[in-house]
């Protein structure tokens, strides 16, 4: 046999093409969408000509396929590669080409714009990270226009650049560009997005493609090129809660592995875990692979994983694995936000099969509470919802599901409606009814307009909350505002939360009794978790003496926590006394004083223990910076991707 | 996750979607490097075996390299492989141009496979980024009672929510590695030091970019000898890279054609 062996190369970073010179890339996914004829393949097509990007000879060949038809030349052709497309002229389904910009490798998926094609430009639009949407100026904003920018907004692509294309038809004139600009901007706006450009282009003449011509000599913002070298690829949810959907359960051997793809969060071989919706528990016994089994580390969002457990338990797909203490809600009722695409408008009623991950689950609408043509102006509501509308339900399921809302988890908070077993919509949950109510609250959290990996892309660490606790005048709020300082120094983005600066405020409502102190700290950790997840660290300090209370607080803030015990000892403390409080419950004026009583219960697994009274403040704030690192809250230093291209 | 990371992943959910959705799938196997990197995929999804049958559709015209790479990976990677005959020439449509004919052979031998074994599914290798008709593909990719495909009707494919539930009687094609790239392929193939056929390093200054029937295959010119160079050459070569197989070229829409009757 002459067969070849090849040795192993290593792994590069996150969410980057490897190059053989060693240089790594972002890969930006972008979809290109708008109204039909608005000229969406002759951008395509400049762009692929403008980053050197098209094949040898394909212009040439297509010139001639032009010249043999007697039709002059058209720069979409290089993507309506079907017979049947350059017949009609219209652009039937979803291409993907790849060319290069900068700093990025973008994969464009051309996605058409006729309104029956409209499940084809969700099926792009739903892979992209960023899109562009162009606009022609002579026609300006039509309802496919408003259209697709609902449709972004439903599948969660928060990326996008406006193009105003044909601007040689209006004589490039700036008053009509910003008129445009101006109504587009206000209708996204309305639906909670902000435009990452506008660009005035004439992708047929190549002005605003590649580079700003005398003719746009009035924009100075930038081209369709440099916005897409601004683009950030999606990041894997790390940061959120566990979320493992069950696909599958194998017993090939002797294992049982219980098969999925990690959603969110992370995972590791000793994790207590729980089965949603039953409410199961078990330990992980292993993390198993291929070739090399078992395997140590942690596994984090976007890998395909199998998992033993340490017991047998009846698990099934659809099931959800996650943490205990931050599990998804077991419903049978809950209301999304979705879009339609069959044929027959989806009614009061109706009777569908739901899909939330690998879960389904068969369900009747309850109510349509909103039916709107999202291409319309003036929105009128409807009963039903129609063919390419949009409209929030209500649905009732035949089986609990577990799930989040989507503004909690973007990955498991989606779902899709099948219709004699095909795909007919699909949409995001807007919230989960776990109890019997008739009527569902309506409570939808506000989503950020902004991304986390964008926050942490700037900030150069996760959102986390770091917990300080020990005893009064162990040095916990000098630590935490040291290390807010030093946070902040480095470009990080730090907020101090002071036990005793909620108390005065938010919390002046609370004593001193256990349960008050519980709720202190439970509020605490609520309003810290809140930051955490949106990218800032949180800096708590504390006593927080009872052990459960700082339990709680670990299972709110879930993998964002990290523990430091400012482990100062009792007669040091007592005799900084910097505010007196010591000395006045010596003297028994202080009730509920924690630090001479026996009431402080020592953290047994903090990620940290750090005594003040053998260091520096500059020593300890290190000390914490460090283990920050080591547990990925801090990123390493930059790599300057720059120097690479 | 690097970027092979993500997309081993995403393909492996694909493989085990598959499994769990249909009753009865096989992997189309041409024993080229992207159904051999999928065999790879097939083996990390399900722990080490390949839980279904090994198809290959055989031509008979093959390079012989191919035929020893079959028999000996065949066994030692414990594959049920089927190797099922293609009808001969005169039993394929005559108005196909010469090479698109030979190659609708295996588009007959394929529907003969599937009257024979009642297979719902079948697992195939196609990329996006090998040809433009390609690129128009789902993952999950219904095909009529012909086997047929209607680029025209195609459902609605998001979120990795796929549509698999075909008709009576009709099949599912399912592309694991739609979203690869001819360089992701050798990436892989190298990271995870899966065996290739020689055919695709250079020697006496060509070398073979994709490898089809020995008779309708052409090699091109190329001096990569190792998967570091051929990485290298993708970076800079704009040659497509079913260049070297003459189905595609012979007219307009030849390939396009054998897709939409049921071709790979």
């Amino acid at each position: 046999m002459n067969m070849i062996v090849t040795t192993a190369s290593p792994a590069t970073s996150n969410g980057t093409t490897s190059m053989p010179n060693g240089t790594t890339r972002p890969q930006v996914r972008i979809v290109i969408v708008g109204h039909v004829d608005h000229g969406k393949s002759t951008l395509v097509g400049r762009l692929l000509h403008e980053t050197g990007s098209l094949p040898e000879g394909k212009l040439e060949m297509l010139k001639a396929v032009s010249a043999r038809r007697g039709m002059p030349f058209e720069w979409s052709f290089l993507l309506d590669a079907l017979q049947t497309e350059r017949d009609q002229g219209i652009t039937i389904d979803t291409t993907q080409i790849r060319f290069r910009t900068n700093s990025r490798d973008i994969v464009l998926i051309d996605a058409p714009g006729h309104a029956e094609f409209l499940r084809n430009m969700i099926t792009g639009a739903s892979q992209a990270d960023g899109a562009v949407l162009i606009i022609d100026a002579l026609e300006g904003v039509r309802d496919q226009t408003r259209r697709h920018g609902y449709l972004l907004h439903l599948l969660g692509v928060k990326q996008v650049a406006i193009v105003v294309n044909k601007m040689d038809r209006v004589d490039f004139a700036a008053d009509r560009f910003r008129a445009i600009s101006d109504e587009i901007s206000a209708h996204l706006e309305g639906l909670g997005m902000a435009p990452t450009a506008i660009i005035p282009i004439s992708a047929r003449d190549g002005d605003g493609v590649a580079e700003r011509t005398d003719r746009i000599g009035w924009y100075k913002g930038p081209t369709v090129v440099e916005a897409l070298d601004r683009l950030e690829p999606a990041r894997p949810l790390e940061a959120l809660a566990l979320r493992l959907p069950v696909q599958a359960i194998y017993k090939f051997d002797d294992r049982r592995i219980v098969a999925g793809r990690i959603e969110s969060g992370s995972l590791k071989a000793g994790d207590e875990i729980v089965i949603m919706p039953a409410g199961k528990i078990a330990k992980i016994r292993t993390v198993e692979s291929w070739p090399v089994t078992p395997i140590a580390g942690r596994q984090g969002a976007g890998r395909s994983v199998g998992i033993t457990l340490d017991r047998e338990l009846f698990v099934e797909r659809g099931d959800i694995i996650a943490h205990t203490g931050t599990a998804p809600r077991e419903t049978r009722r809950l209301r999304a936000r979705i879009f339609w695409l069959h044929d027959k408008p989806l009614a009061k009623g109706d009777q569908l099969l739901v899909r939330c991950g690998p879960k389904e689950s068969r369900a009747t609408v309850v109510a349509i509470e909103k039916a709107v043509d999202p291409g319309e102006l003036s929105s009128t509501e409807n009963k039903a919802i129609g063919r390419n509308h949009v409209g929030e339900i209500d649905i009732s399921l035949s089986n609990p599901i577990a799930t989040d809302p989507y503004t909690e988890n973007p990955r498991t908070g989606r779902l899709v409606i099948e219709v004699s077993g095909r795909i007919a919509g699909g949409g995001l949950v807007l919230s989960v009814d776990a109890g019997q109510r008739a009527v569902p609250v309506d409570i939808v959290p506000v989503e950020s307009a902004l991304r986390l990996d964008e926050r942490s892309a700037r900030y150069r660490h996760n959102g986390a909350v770091v917990w300080l606790t020990g005893l009064p005048a162990s040095g916990k709020s000098t630590l935490a505002k040291a290390l807010e300082r030093r946070l902040f120094t480095n470009g990080g983005s730090p907020i101090l939360l002071d036990g005793d600066t909620l108390r005065a405020g938010l919390n002046s409502d609370l004593g001193f009794s256990t349960a008050d102190r519980s709720e202190n700290i439970r509020r605490l950790a609520e309003v810290a978790t809140h930051l955490a997840r949106n990218g800032y660290i949180a800096i708590v300090a504390a006593v927080s003496p009872a052990r459960e209370d700082r339990a709680t607080a670990r299972r709110i803030a879930d993998t964002t926590f990290r523990e430091i015990h400012v482990a100062t000892p009792a007669a040091v403390c007592e005799e900084r006394d910097p505010k007196g409080h010591y000395k006045k419950a010596r003297a028994g004026a202080l009730a509920a004083f924690t630090g001479i009583g026996n009431d402080y219960e020592t953290p047994q697994a903090a990620e940290l223990v750090i005594d003040t009274s053998a260091r520096t403040v500059s020593d300890a704030t290190g000390e914490i910076e460090r283990m920050l690192k080591a547990t990925g809250v801090l990123f390493d230093e930059m790599v300057d991707l720059a120097a690479n291209i | 996750m690097d970027h092979l990371d993500q997309l081993e992943a995403q393909s492996i959910y694909i493989f085990r979607e598959a499994f769990a959705r249909l009753k009865k799938i096989a992997l189309l196997w041409s024993l080229g490097k992207d159904s051999n990197v999928m065999i790879w995929l097939a083996r990390k999804a399900f722990f080490g075996r390949m839980p279904f049958p090994a198809l290959h559709v055989d031509t008979g015209k093959k390079f012989a390299e191919m035929y020893r790479f079959r028999d000996h990976y065949g066994k030692e990677w414990e594959l049920d492989l089927r190797v099922e005959p293609c009808p001969p020439i005169d039993a394929v449509d005559p108005t196909l141009p010469p090479a698109a004919r030979s190659a609708a052979r295996k588009t007959e031998g394929l529907k003969m496979a599937l009257a024979k074994f009642g297979f719902d599914g079948l697992i195939a290798g196609i990329r996006r980024d090998e040809e433009a008709t390609r690129a128009k593909e789902r993952v999950f990719s219904p095909r009529g009672l012909e086997g047929n495909w209607d680029v025209r009707d195609q459902p609605p494919e998001f979120w990795d929510q796929f549509n698999a539930s075909p008709p009576p009687g009709a099949h599912l094609r399912i592309h694991p590695i739609l979203h690869w790239t001819e360089a992701d392929i050798w990436a892989y193939t190298k990271r995870e030091n899966i065996p290739i056929i020689p055919l695709y390093l250079s020697q006496n200054g060509k070398r073979y970019r994709s490898l089809g029937d020995s008779d309708i295959t052409f090699p091109v010119n190329s001096t990569a000898s190792n998967i570091d160079e051929i990485l290298i050459e993708l970076e800079q070569t704009k040659v497509p890279e079913r260049a070297g197989r003459a189905l595609d070229h012979e007219t307009e829409d030849a390939f396009e054609r054998l897709r939409v009757a049921g071709y790979l």
